[in-house]
């Protein structure tokens, strides 16, 4: 099958890559343009490992196909922090051992951060439906639904 | 001194910036080469005919293996050599992999998987428990019994006595992270294999044998692994034998890695038990006679099952005393995936039957089940007399009395439970439930020779320690815990140590990380380097200033040599340019552990750790829809090295252990082909799960036994806090009318609806 040039925005910048039109946009990111924070933990949209936003909208990037990317905004776990900078989710998840393998951690902290754009002050129950697609086999969830609370806490103090 | 302190897992930021590689991460050549295992579509019969030729022209395969072309072993079992990497003709259990596709990208791969034209004999397969009873398929002659007092005599002598039966499922382990494994070729025969494993030296021994080699030649790295559970101890040995072996046959690195429904399909889950009883008591509820008998699918292959049924049988008495106690197993081989591992290792089968014993016995009497539990523990650690197990091994630091009296004020039991009491009157339709569980859970591999470990610590020139180890890291944070335990012996920040990854050829004959044991043993190996180490040190400074060792003391980045300060590093140099050695191995073994398998006799544990939980649930009696509205632990972890990851690994586990007893239910058909091998059919916890309230507390009292820092192991023990769950579920059915719930477990809505019928019946 020949593949299609696919050029796109991820992270803020401009890339290319050649995709065969049955890659998912999960295999392309991890794949091509070696981007591997975002996880495959399913394939089929269950566990959430593969969080991205695509134009601001939260999806699983393996229920995508990688030449959908065309002319999109992408974001995955590596343009979080900038400049060095952790994002204050990140330093929350951090400081509240909200991981322990963390082969969860990049998807529900794309995940939590969709949500505070959408909803900067959500309550614990907001927090934990719009994370139920994240599934996280280590944690227990308590110390994750924390470390977002508070970190929504935060963002708004500093906003 | 960082002991003790609740610092972020070594790894923290990396996890949360995405750079922490897991085997799929790493960068590998632009050579490589993608693995996908064909499968059985049968459970059990003979291939008459396997054509492969559509397999072999199919796009990007470069290569397709069969039993026959496997130069060396086809063996990939932990335990008996019955478990062949490619079938060898004979096919037991649906999704056994029969041949190898080795192609230019992992789609491709196991695309081509799918194009063969398997021809099969059936044969009938043995799937349940009555099956392979009545075919006596087994792993072991008869049953296992372990048995102490006289349970014929003293049953018929009981003034009450019940007989029941349950069963509990199974549980996968669906670790985030699926299998995966990565072989390196290398100069003169040599092969890398970086694998996502629990026992990298396993991995190592089962890659010789398939390649011919001396363990020296074979080299295994794990640096971290996405979730094990015991999922990854023996059950990722396929996965790197086959990348080793792809790799010698093309001179290629080679990939592997599952996809979520190959893995839960390929690979071994926890064992499924049917546990029966017959218990004798008075009218106080004091257990006189307890008889159980254990039947568990052990699959098709030994794997790790006979220790796991033994672990079973070592924990059917919980946390309590029975006079007369027989406990028969029964390990049966049967046409499913070989059951293998998973936190816990039998034990939490092993506790259920008893707690479902404790509750049943209080139902009878109509008493309070947490009275019935209260009035058969143990003695206390402090009584004069401690009391011995069923199999002849004294309970020293039996705490639960004291821990549970503390737990069941804290979480305001009887109050609450009265108040349930009450709100169930007005509520016809929702129903809530409340119970308490205690855990005592035993802490050594039942198979004395892996209770070893080895340690290898450099100090560099310029202060700055590395350290090694046999542990492997799955989240649980041992990196993390042992890189304190090495800055608390040296008396440096934290920020001076760097652990790296697992590596045979840094410490050899590593036993998996398993048992709980990782910080127990590793931590103390370490603990042995540093202070060779040390004292060497001491030695070379006391002799420099005139002092001696004793006025030698390491601590908060500086070396105080009587009243003379210098800084770690400027010791550290000056030890160096002294040549004195800075590099030392450690091994440490447990003391004190012997056990007889066979007789079930001795001491196989070297200390217990200890735990409880209040679970409140509710219930929708029409649709038997349930949840968890709070949650009270109090979990003793001795000493902890690390509170935060103490914590952590005591949430997770209680919420696995609620999943295993909930919602988590494998469903094979009568084909034996498992028919929830997703999640989309399979349900772990999920976040919206989370009890409303989680109230959690350690218990840190210094463990008795001299383990490292006096902390305790914590990775196996709280999982069983999720047996408060089942109970409180239970609780809640029986609030519906008067006849025994009888609930199986998992506890699904369909099973606690059909429970809420049979009460009311
Ligand atoms: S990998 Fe995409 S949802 Fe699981
Ligand atoms: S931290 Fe392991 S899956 Fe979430």
């Amino acid at each position: 099958m020949s593949k299609i040039h696919i050029t796109t925005k991820v992270n803020g910048e401009e890339v290319e890559f050649l995709a065969d039109p049955r890659d998912t946009l999960l295999d392309c990111l991890r794949d091509q343009l070696e981007l591997t924070g975002t996880k495959e933990g399913c394939s089929t949209g269950d566990c959430g490992a593969c969080s991205v936003t695509v134009d601001g909208t939260l999806v699983c990037s393996c229920l995508m196909l990688g030449v959908e990317a065309q002319d999109k905004q992408i974001e995955t776990i590596e343009g979080m922090a900038e400049d060095g900078e952790l994002h204050p989710l990140q330093r929350k998840f951090i400081e509240h051992a909200a991981l322990q393998c963390g082969f969860c951690t990049p998807g529900i902290l794309v995940a939590a951060k969709a949500l505070l754009a959408k909803n900067p002050d959500p309550n614990e129950t907001e927090v934990r439906y719009w994370l139920a697609g994240n599934l996280c086999r280590c944690t227990g969830y308590d110390k994750i639904i924390r470390a977002v609370m508070d970190a929504a806490a935060e963002m708004r103090g500093a906003a | 001194m960082s002991v003790s302190k609740p610092l972020p897992h070594d790894a923290a930021k990396l996890h949360v910036t995405g750079r922490a590689n897991y085997i799929d991460d790493i960068p590998v050549p632009a050579n490589c080469l993608h693995l996908a295992f064909g499968t059985a579509t049968i459970a059990r019969g003979r291939v008459t005919n396997m054509d492969l030729s559509p397999v072999k022209t199919a796009r990007g395969v470069i290569a397709v293996i069969t039993a026959d072309d496997l130069p060396y072993a086809n063996d990939v079992s932990p335990s008996a050599h019955d478990e062949p990497l490619l079938c060898d003709g004979q096919v037991h259990y649906h999704g056994q992999p029969l041949f190898l596709v080795v192609a230019d990208s992992h789609l491709n791969a196991r695309r081509a998987a799918r194009l063969a034209q398997v021809e099969y004999a059936l044969d009938t397969p043995i799937l349940t428990i009555e099956q392979a009873l009545s075919a006596d398929s087994r792993f072991e002659e008869g049953p296992r019994i372990y048995t102490r007092g006289d349970v014929d005599y003293a049953l018929p002598q009981a003034k009450h006595t019940l007989t029941g039966s349950f069963d509990i499922g199974g549980q996968e382990h669906f670790y985030l992270e699926g299998q995966a494994a990565l072989a390196l070729p290398q100069e003169d025969d040599e092969m890398i294999v970086h694998s996502s494993t629990q026992h990298p030296t396993e991995i190592q021994h089962k890659v010789a044998e398939a390649l011919g080699l001396g363990m020296h030649q074979v080299r295994i790295q794990t640096r971290r692994m996405g979730g094990g559970f015991g999922g990854k101890e023996s059950q990722g040995n396929a996965l790197a034998v086959a990348c080793a072996v792809a790799a010698r046959a093309t001179g290629r690195p080679c990939k592997m890695r599952y996809d979520r429904d190959d893995d839960m399909i390929i690979t071994g889950k926890r064992h499924d038990f049917r546990i029966t009883y017959q218990v004798g008591f008075d009218d106080d509820g004091r257990l006189l006679a307890i008889d159980f008998t254990h039947y568990t699918r052990g699959g098709w292959a030994q794997d790790l099952t006979l220790p796991v049924a033994d672990r079973a049988m070592l924990h059917a008495d919980n946390a309590y005393f029975v006079p007369h106690m027989r406990v028969t197993s029964h390990r049966l081989k049967t046409n499913t995936t070989s059951a293998t591992a998973f936190r816990g290792f039998g034990g939490p089968q092993g506790m259920i039957g008893i707690e479902r014993v404790m509750d049943h016995v209080a139902r009878h009497l109509g008493r309070d089940p947490w009275d019935i539990r209260r009035l058969n523990f143990y003695a206390n650690a402090n009584s004069p007399k401690p009391q011995d197990t069923h199999y002849g091994m004294p309970v020293r630091d039996f705490i639960l009395d004291d821990l549970c009296d503390e737990l069941i004020k804290t979480s305001a039991y009887h109050t609450r439970r009265a108040d349930i009491a009450q709100w169930n009157a007005n509520s016809p339709i929702l129903k809530r439930g409340i119970a308490i569980s205690p855990v005592k859970f035993g802490i050594s591999f039942t198979l004395t020779h892996l209770n070893q470990a080895g340690a290898l610590v450099h100090v560099y020139q310029d202060g700055t320690i590395r350290i090694n180890h046999g542990g492997t890291e799955m989240g649980q944070g041992l990196f993390q815990k042992v890189a304190q335990v090495a800055a608390s012996r040296f008396g440096v920040g934290i920020e001076a140590i760097k652990i790296t990854a697992t590596d045979t050829a840094k410490v050899p004959n590593t036993s998996a990380t398993a048992a709980s044991s990782g910080s127990d043993l590793n931590g103390m190996a370490v603990q042995i380097a540093c202070d060779t180490i040390l004292s060497r040190m001491a030695e070379f400074l006391a002799h420099q200033y005139n002092k001696t060792a004793d006025d030698v003391v390491f601590c908060d980045g500086t070396v105080r040599i009587g009243r003379r300060e210098i800084s770690f590093a400027q010791a550290a140099m000056a030890c160096y340019q002294a040549r004195v050695s800075l590099s030392a191995t450690g091994f440490y073994k447990t003391p004190d552990v012997a056990w007889d398998r066979i007789a079930g006799r001795g001491q196989p544990f070297y200390y217990f750790a200890y735990g409880a939980a209040v679970t409140e649930v509710v219930i929708d009696t029409l649709t038997g829809e349930n949840r968890i509205l709070r949650a009270d632990i109090l979990h003793d972890t001795g000493n902890s090295l690390n509170p935060a990851l103490d914590i952590g690994q005591i949430e997770g586990a209680y919420v696995q252990g609620s999943g295993w007893l909930t919602t988590e239910e494998l469903v094979w058909d009568d084909q034996g082909r498992l028919r929830t091998h997703a999640p989309s059919t399979y349900k772990i916890p999920a976040m919206a799960d989370r009890p409303d309230v989680f109230n959690l507390s350690l218990w840190g009292r210094d463990n008795p036994a001299q383990t490292v820092y006096r902390s305790k192991a914590v990775g196996e023990p709280p999982f069983m806090l999720g047996i408060s769950t089942y109970l409180a579920l239970v609780d809640a059915v029986s609030a519906c009318g008067s006849g025994y719930a009888n609930l199986d477990a998992p506890a699904t809505a369909e099973r606690v609806l059909a429970a809420v019928e049979r009460v009311r019946a």
